[in-house]
């Protein structure tokens, strides 16, 4: 892969990436008792954060319950919640953010866990399709789109309930067009869309 | 996606410095686009630095006008009362982008710096010359149905930023401000960031190595008060612009004192039209007055084999948005 797509420019490559095998090298004391030909540079790197590489243990907190999960930086949060945590409520569907079934919220707003990494998701308050209910009792969004018939196959279901949440709670769904408009971020190749403008709207009218 | 590491920044200051030791090395505020193109293997940088501790936030009004900065949220920016009242376009250009949920990630400076939706650039197997500069342009005889008319090259027809925001922020002259690896802090006005294709379309910008958006400001006018942003896509919603128009008006007596006009989806660059301006300028507010700015705006299109429509839908897309503001 050419450089210029990485930076702007044609800036050159370092020949090794010392200061990675560096970092990983010292560890917390980055600074200390250094060789003269790397004085300058660590100069620069004592005030640097952690880099993390390879396999770490990230803490996440998901529906409320603190996990660990091992993985890479380049673990999406999806990936972490499916294929690690055994969550595989949230679904999969283009894993490019086109179409929402991948939605959960974090910090409360809705996202694409598809394109957030899992180390980012660190120190934030996830909530994922399994922790809407309280244990029987399903949250008014799910009744909703079971009363209506929010669904064909039902692969876009989580995430699209995800967003109706999201999208009642922000006040984007006072009527039939706002609804459509802030839903539109979630697909449904069924083409279930009136029963689930439907399921959102009654929501929407008893908040 | 290629393995890297990942550092989180707690200052510019060590943002850059990273990028300085470590050039190939990216940035990375919402990752809506990083992420994006790393999973199609269009970048693979080894490191990744989380920009989002740095103090670039907050939405202020300054003696310049109101200062956004470049960690705030599309979303929250979109919403934001100050920018509703002073910058009807701009608002509207954010919420119409993108969805609710990438909205609520995506950061103001990565909107700015998104990439072409060209699908000759986001695929791999082909050649490319903003990718691989050199390699070639199969766009031009090509699928260019979504492709720009203004500012292309015999290189590169992409438009090279395919969203909305810098359109409305190059309508109403607003200026970036960037920090570099030295610390030290420039402002550019937006357009003159983005760069046309020419010969090199890989340079886009006029962003330095591991130079930072820190923040953009967008000056207080009449013309910018009254003001909107008409987008036309292939369906209602969740789509990128076939063409756009940002527009402001100030009309007094019905005479156009000022106006400000800027084009999306048509240009190789967010499309200001001082030509179009020059037209209404002093001119009476009817459909005659906006028929010859959408005229001028588009005299120097350049249609490829499936985008001629587009001269047409951008100049009809401009006239239908003059008349919304002008009837306001």
């Amino acid at each position: 892969m050419p450089a210029d797509l990485v930076t702007p420019t044609d800036a050159p490559q370092p020949e090794d990436n010392s200061r990675r095998s560096f970092l990983k090298l010292s560890g917390g004391i980055v600074g200390l008792a250094l060789a003269p030909p790397l004085a300058a540079q660590a100069e620069r790197l004592t005030a640097y954060s952690k880099t993390i590489e390879g396999a770490t243990d990230l803490t996440l907190r998901i529906n409320g319950q603190v996990r660990t999960v091992r993985a890479e930086p380049r673990v999406t949060l999806l990936d972490a919640l499916r294929e690690r945590l055994d969550l595989t409520g949230t679904k999969k569907g283009c894993d490019h953010g086109q179409c929402g079934a991948c939605t959960v919220h974090i910090d409360g707003q809705r996202v694409n866990s598809c394109l957030t990494l899992a180390v980012m998701a660190q120190g934030k308050e996830i909530t994922t399709i399994e922790g809407l209910a309280k244990g029987d009792e399903l949250h008014p969004m799910q009744e909703a789109f079971l009363k209506h018939d929010g669904f064909q196959c039902g692969y876009c279901t989580p995430g699209q309930i995800m967003s109706g949440v999201a999208c009642v709670k922000e006040g984007h769904a006072k009527t039939d067009d706002q609804a459509r408009e802030w839903m539109s971020g979630n697909l449904c190749r069924c083409g279930a869309y009136a029963n689930i403008l439907a399921a959102v709207r009654e929501v929407a009218g008893k908040a | 996606m290629n393995d890297f590491s990942y550092t989180q920044a707690a200052t510019a200051k060590e943002a850059t410095g990273i990028l300085k030791d470590q050039p190939t090395a990216a940035y990375i505020a919402g990752g809506t686009t990083l992420l994006d193109m790393m999973k199609a293997n269009l970048l693979e940088p080894p490191q990744l630095v989380d920009i989002n501790s740095l103090p670039f936030k907050g939405i202020e009004q300054t003696k310049d006008g109101l200062r956004i900065g470049a960690m705030e949220r599309m979303s929250a920016v979109g919403e934001h009362p100050l920018l509703v009242q002073q910058f009807p376009a701009v608002s509207q250009s954010l919420l119409l982008a993108a969805s609710p949920q990438l909205r609520n990630m995506a950061s103001i400076g990565g909107n700015i710096l998104q990439r072409t939706r060209c699908g000759y650039f986001r695929d791999a197997a082909f050649p490319c010359n903003k990718r691989v500069p050199g390699s070639g342009c199969p766009a031009i005889a090509g699928d260019n149905h979504n492709l720009a008319i203004l500012g292309v090259s015999e290189s590169c027809i992409a438009n090279s930023y395919p969203g909305d925001l810098s359109v409305a922020l190059a309508a109403f002259d607003a200026v970036l401000t960037l920090e570099n690896q030295k610390g030290k802090q420039r402002r550019v006005p937006i357009t003159e960031f983005y760069l046309l294709p020419g010969k090199t379309p890989q340079k886009e910008t006029v962003l330095e190595p591991g130079e930072l958006i820190v923040a953009v400001t967008i000056p207080t006018a009449t013309h910018a008060q009254r003001s909107t942003y008409l987008k036309v896509r292939e369906r209602s919603s969740y789509a990128y612009a076939l063409a756009s128009a940002a527009v402001g008006l100030d009309v007094q007596g019905g005479t156009i004192r000022s106006a400000r006009v800027a084009l999306g989806g048509v240009g190789a660059q967010p499309w200001r039209s001082r030509e179009a301006e020059k037209v209404l300028t002093g001119q009476p507010a009817t459909e005659a007055t906006f028929r010859a700015a959408a005229t001028a705006a588009l005299r120097e299109a350049q249609p490829r084999s499936e985008n001629g429509y587009k001269v047409e839908l951008a100049q009809n897309t401009l006239v239908r948005a003059l008349q919304q503001v002008a009837g306001a």
